[in-house]
């Protein structure tokens, strides 16, 4: 997906230049639309055809019949969510921080290292926190609380990989747009949550929504920290890429690939309502500019 | 209301913002803080707002001590250098955000908006957003959003800073107009002598947290109370003169010293704005300084002359009146003789 806009973008401002000769033009438009092609559309396409392969009628049966498949399906539409709301929450707070106060590298180095970690040991430092052998793991067996292979565990993961979304996208929103309105709402008499419901999560509310829709396309489809902390026990913790995972490994090539379309079309709806958002955010950023 | 400043101190980390600062500005005044960036001035005023928080010193509304209380708690209009507008509340919303958040009933609030907007003059643009406004419209409408609260007291930071010379000679007669009628005591922001002479009945000149001096216009134009207020309010030209017989003395001339301190033979800085210097064609038996014109440029309402006294190394700024200008009939490469009509001596303590 952020290949697609890297490159449209890369073709547009060369276009704008007008000083390349013809066939250098044409070799890199060529060049990008093969990749392209092979990375991105034609396994795009390929999800869906082998799919449907056996008609829809197959593809319904694939998806609904198998009741693990569609625990899979249930389980993924509430670990991310979740995820996305406790995003929502660390992500306004930790951009208003950042962007607000001084000394705040160390913080923006941290809201940063979920992209940095790989997920897999993301999910390996869960368990050794949460698992029965992990620092918590006696009081958490004492308190009959289980996080590692539950719900709890995956709903961890989920938000610890999607956590820089939403900060990501708000900070240099909030830090274009500046203080003073705030200040001003300050002057004017409103108390702090006046302040900030009325100017400030005005002022971000495109950039804000931005970022959930790009920390819920990655919650849907996030596998690495998942995989670790689920222990992969059909119809209780596979998510939806957990269970394409399985229905692969079993030789299930239909049931795999109508779930990694159901995955694939949620990131399609995902991508549109991106470029939508998009050209919001950058009037937002642009307002913030001029003004 | 009157706002008294007493000895305010504030740092940013090393930076000395405020260094013991005590103003008064009386009810009903309209105060200007006149001084080059980074001379504490805006600091000052948003300590005064409750938006900075002093280390030292206090602040008193009339005879409230308001030293503690919040930004939100003081009830001032604050007037932020870029507007600093609700970019997405119209211009009704804007003015009437004060109240909202006061809960105000919603009639009043309709008319007191309507008010103010008639008293701004934008009536009829409070449909549209901050950011369909030019510059002189936005600004009108944070002051109006600004009075909608009956600010105890009015602080605007440099107010006309980000307009072009044009809207913004408009709008200082138009503020100075406003605040005859509305009386409210101003305190603003800026680093624009003319602007500070043209608007404000007192104007305090600040340089590095410190206040210089404090006065009328009048009073620190033209006495000014050391070498800094005189660089900076306007051009001068400066020779390095010393002292003797009680006189300060440079170029074969002689100067008044003012006030004590000055010990025989010690430096002095002597100080002549460009409009107290006189050229004549002959020396006139008056001791004066030889020199060659070295640029014209006598476009605008004074004729600028560049003479170069190349016997004692320095080029001499001086403004003529036109008429003078045509009498003389200067031209590049002329001898002429320089004269000061009147000059001011400091000790050179101070360094730019």
């Amino acid at each position: 997906m952020s290949e697609l806009k890297e490159t449209s973008r890369g073709l547009s401002r060369h276009s704008a230049g007008r000083h390349d000769p013809l066939w250098v033009r044409f070799t890199l438009i060529a060049a990008t639309v093969a990749v392209i092609g092979v990375l991105v559309i034609v396994p795009v396409v390929a999800v869906f055809y082998q799919a449907l392969a056996q008609g829809v009628g197959a593809y319904w049966r694939n998806l609904t019949s198998d009741p693990d498949t569609r625990h899979s399906v249930l389980l993924t539409l509430a670990v991310a969510p979740v995820a996305v709301v406790a995003n929502l929450v660390f992500g306004v707070a930790a951009a208003w921080t950042i962007a607000r106060f001084r000394g705040r590298t160390v913080l923006t180095v941290l809201v940063d290292l979920p992209f940095a970690v790989s997920p897999v040991v993301a999910g390996l430092s869960l368990v050794l926190i949460f698992g029965l052998q992990g620092y918590l793991g006696p009081w958490l067996r004492v308190h009959d609380v289980k996080v590692i292979f539950a719900l709890p565990g995956l709903v961890l993961a989920t938000t610890f990989v999607t956590l820089p979304f939403v900060a990501r996208e708000l900070i240099p929103v909030m830090e274009a747009i500046g203080a003073d309105e705030e200040l001003a709402a300050v002057s004017l008499g409103a108390s702090g949550w006046q302040m900030f419901r009325r100017v400030t999560l005005a002022n971000i509310r495109w950039g804000v929504l931005y970022g959930l829709i790009l920390s819920s396309a990655r919650a849907t489809g996030e596998f690495g920290a998942v995989y670790v902390v689920s222990g992969h026990i059909a119809g209780r913790t596979d998510t939806m890429p957990l269970r394409v995972e399985k229905l692969f490994q079993e030789y299930n090539t239909p049931g795999s690939f109508t779930l990694a379309s159901v995955l694939t079309s949620i990131a399609l709806v995902t991508l549109a309502l991106k470029v939508y958002l998009e050209r919001k955010t950058r009037h937002e950023l642009a307002e913030a500019v001029i003004s | 209301m009157s706002i008294r400043i007493e000895n305010v101190s504030k740092r940013f980390g090393r930076f000395v913002a405020l260094d013991d600062v005590t103003v008064h500005v009386p009810r009903g005044e309209l105060l200007a803080l006149l001084g080059p960036s980074g001379s504490g001035k805006t600091t000052l005023l948003r300590v005064v707002a409750g938006l900075e928080v002093a280390d030292a010193g206090r602040v008193h509304y009339e005879d409230e001590d308001v030293t503690t209380r919040s930004a939100r708690e003081r009830n001032v209009g604050f007037v932020f250098q870029h507007y600093a507008l609700f970019r997405h509340m119209n211009v009704f919303e804007n003015v009437a955000f004060g109240l909202r958040v006061r809960r105000r009933p919603a009639d009043e609030i309709n008319r007191r908006v309507r008010e103010l907007l008639a008293l701004v003059r934008l009536d009829s643009l409070q449909r549209r957003y901050p950011s369909q406004l030019s510059g002189g419209q936005r600004q009108r409408v944070a002051l109006a959003r600004a009075l909608a609260i009956e600010p105890k007291v009015l602080l605007l930071d440099e107010p006309f800073g980000a307009l072009d010379a044009k809207v913004r000679q408009e709008l200082r007669q138009w503020l100075r107009r406003l605040h005859d009628e509305i009386h409210t005591t101003t305190l603003f922001v800026t680093h624009d002598q003319e602007e500070a002479f043209e608007v404000a009945d007192r104007v305090v000149v600040m340089q590095q947290g410190k206040v210089e001096q404090a006065g009328t216009p009048l009073e620190v134009f033209e006495r000014p109370a050391n070498a800094f207020v005189m660089d900076f309010l306007g051009n001068v030209n400066v020779f390095q003169g010393r002292v003797q017989n009680g006189r300060a003395q440079w170029g074969g001339m002689h100067f008044d010293l003012v006030g004590d301190g000055h010990d025989e033979g010690s430096q002095v800085a002597v100080y002549v704005r460009p409009h107290e210097l006189e050229i004549e064609r002959s020396a006139n038996g008056v001791a004066s300084l030889r020199g060659q014109i070295e640029r014209i440029n006598s476009a605008g309402p004074v004729a600028k002359i560049q003479v170069s006294a190349a016997e004692f190394g320095v080029d001499l700024h001086v403004e003529l009146s036109p008429e003078r200008f045509t009498e003389l009939d200067l031209r590049r490469g002329d001898t002429v003789y320089v004269s000061p009509r009147r000059a001011r001596v400091f000790a050179p303590e101070y360094v730019i």
